[in-house]
């Protein structure tokens, strides 16, 4: 079932496309599916996506190209160079920029006849409301929870579709939440993971197709919801396993006991969302547990003093592959059945890439008897920048 | 009768990296209680402590939430699958 969105009030409605844009829409305007009202349609709706990363590539730059006639972009975060693996709006020469004025530049070249307005900020329970009440549709592209739970329960005060996506690794998810009949996030998943029980930064990483795909099928969903048009992903969870290339679908049931969406709702304003989820702040956490450090500098003093020392690496060995400090390979999971590898009397430093994975090694090791253990603090990252510069940085 | 559980990526490392398990199972909580004797590793990410599954771990008899369901008394039949899906937050991965 379709729900079209109309537009709302404040700017005037469009009721006529110029000879330019009827020729730069002119295999849209030839389709009975979208023609010269759907067009319009597109012309006089507004979108914001939340996160301009991954998935916000391809739903930028489709819905611009399709000439959505406003979008917004929301995103804090500013251009690096490992971004330009997957979020292909942005060239070399944006590293360094904001990731919402560089997208902009490329957006309004793409379709200089749109109005593109960014809002370099974090979402936030302060600011999403207000952010918000000026659209029609909000996509969500961002990449944590708690800013998962923020855009469906802003999305859901204020009656507004949310056109979800979510990556990992080679899976992807899409639906549309938020719609009165259908089901909003909190009743496919009534609560967030723990943060111990999310996998590790060793198991992560995705391939720069992937939101490709995914962030391409909630711009289609978000252009049906506008149209009017087709069968959208309302009720019904679409899995797509990019390894196998499959897709499948759930079927996805309002909760009737909802606390944001059910009959009875008992959450009537934003919330914590970091406490909600069991995190503090988004910046990647320091170590979980507290273990013993050396610095990248003691120890490249100690080595240079010749000093016997054992580098433990628990990296994958993929990692390794890409820079190593000649350490012993044993990824964190498979030290418990490696241990026999070690020598608890000889004096050893455990890495990893942050520092995160060989301190939750430490702290193991530590439990399992050994005394003499450190962890490099910073990981092979902090040597490549305090230490040595040839280390390349991943 | 066989009953196929598909094992979603993030959960791959703690299930011998394996993508799926059959198990002879005639409810959902027996294929499930199959799969966490054969991989020990995955029982604390989809059960607490009392035994209960975690409510951020949906499952699913073929296209339906057991939820809505018999939840884990859910009967299954040879050839059906069940899919755990878990919560993913991916999207930018801008860190």
């Amino acid at each position: 079932m379709a729900t079209t969105t109309q537009p709302q009030t404040g700017r005037k409605s469009a009721t006529s496309l110029s000879n330019e844009e009827i020729l730069r829409y002119s295999r849209h305007l030839i389709m009975p599916e979208v023609g010269m009202e759907g067009q319009l349609k597109l012309k006089n709706a507004k979108v914001l996506l939340i996160g301009t990363g991954g998935l916000g590539a391809p739903l930028g730059l489709y819905l611009a190209a399709a000439g959505v006639g406003r979008l917004g972009l929301v995103d804090f975060d500013v251009v690096d160079f490992t971004n330009l693996q997957r979020q292909v709006t942005f060239g070399s020469d944006d590293v360094g920029k904001p990731k919402t004025e560089a997208a902009r530049a490329r957006l309004s070249n793409l379709n200089p006849d749109i109005q593109i307005d960014t809002f370099e900020t974090k979402l936030t329970s302060d600011n999403a409301l207000e952010l918000f009440k000026d659209f029609d549709v909000i996509v969500d592209g961002t990449d944590n929870f708690p800013t998962r739970y923020l855009v469906n329960d802003a999305s859901v005060l204020l009656g507004k579709p949310n056109v979800y996506g979510s990556i990992f690794r080679f899976e992807g998810q899409a639906t549309v939440f938020g719609m009165p009949e259908g089901p909003c996030y909190r009743c496919l998943y009534p609560e967030p993971p723990p943060p111990g029980l999310v996998p590790s930064c060793a198991e992560g990483g995705v391939l720069g197709v992937l939101p490709g795909i995914v962030g391409s099928i909630q711009a289609m969903e978000t252009i049906k919801l506008i149209l009017g048009t087709g069968e959208n992903l309302v009720g019904r969870l679409l899995l797509f396993d990019a390894l196998e290339m499959k897709f499948r679908e759930l079927k996805l049931r309002k909760n009737p006991n909802c606390p944001m969406c059910g009959e009875h709702r008992t959450i009537n304003k934003l919330i914590d969302y970091y406490e909600f989820c069991g995190v503090r702040g988004e910046e990647a956490p320091g170590p979980d547990v507290q273990v013993p450090e050396i610095t990248p500098r003691e120890l490249k003093s100690r080595l240079d003093r010749g000093d016997d020392l054992f580098i433990l690496d628990v990296r994958e060995p993929h990692e390794y592959q890409i820079c190593n400090l000649n350490g012993h390979l044993i990824p964190l999971g498979e030290l418990p059945r490696r241990v026999h590898e070690l020598d608890s009397s000889h004096e050893i430093i455990a890495h990893c890439r942050s520092g995160k994975r060989s301190a939750e090694a430490v702290d193991f090791l530590r439990k399992a008897g050994f005394r003499k253990i450190y962890n490099l603090h910073g990981g092979i990252l902090a040597w490549s920048t305090e230490v040595d510069p040839n280390v390349p940085r991943y | 009768m066989s009953v196929k559980v598909m094992i979603p990526t993030p959960l791959r490392a703690y299930a011998g990296k394996r993508d799926s398990a059959e198990f002879s199972a005639a409810t959902v909580g027996e294929a499930l209680s199959g799969l966490t004797s054969q991989f020990g590793e995955l029982r604390k990410h989809l059960y607490t402590e009392d035994g209960k599954l975690r409510a951020f771990v949906n499952v699913y008899l073929n296209d339906e939430d057991i939820r809505y369901l018999a939840k884990e008394n859910t009967p299954t039949k040879d050839g059906d699958t069940i899919s755990i899906i878990p919560s993913i937050a991916g999207g930018s991965f801008a860190r």
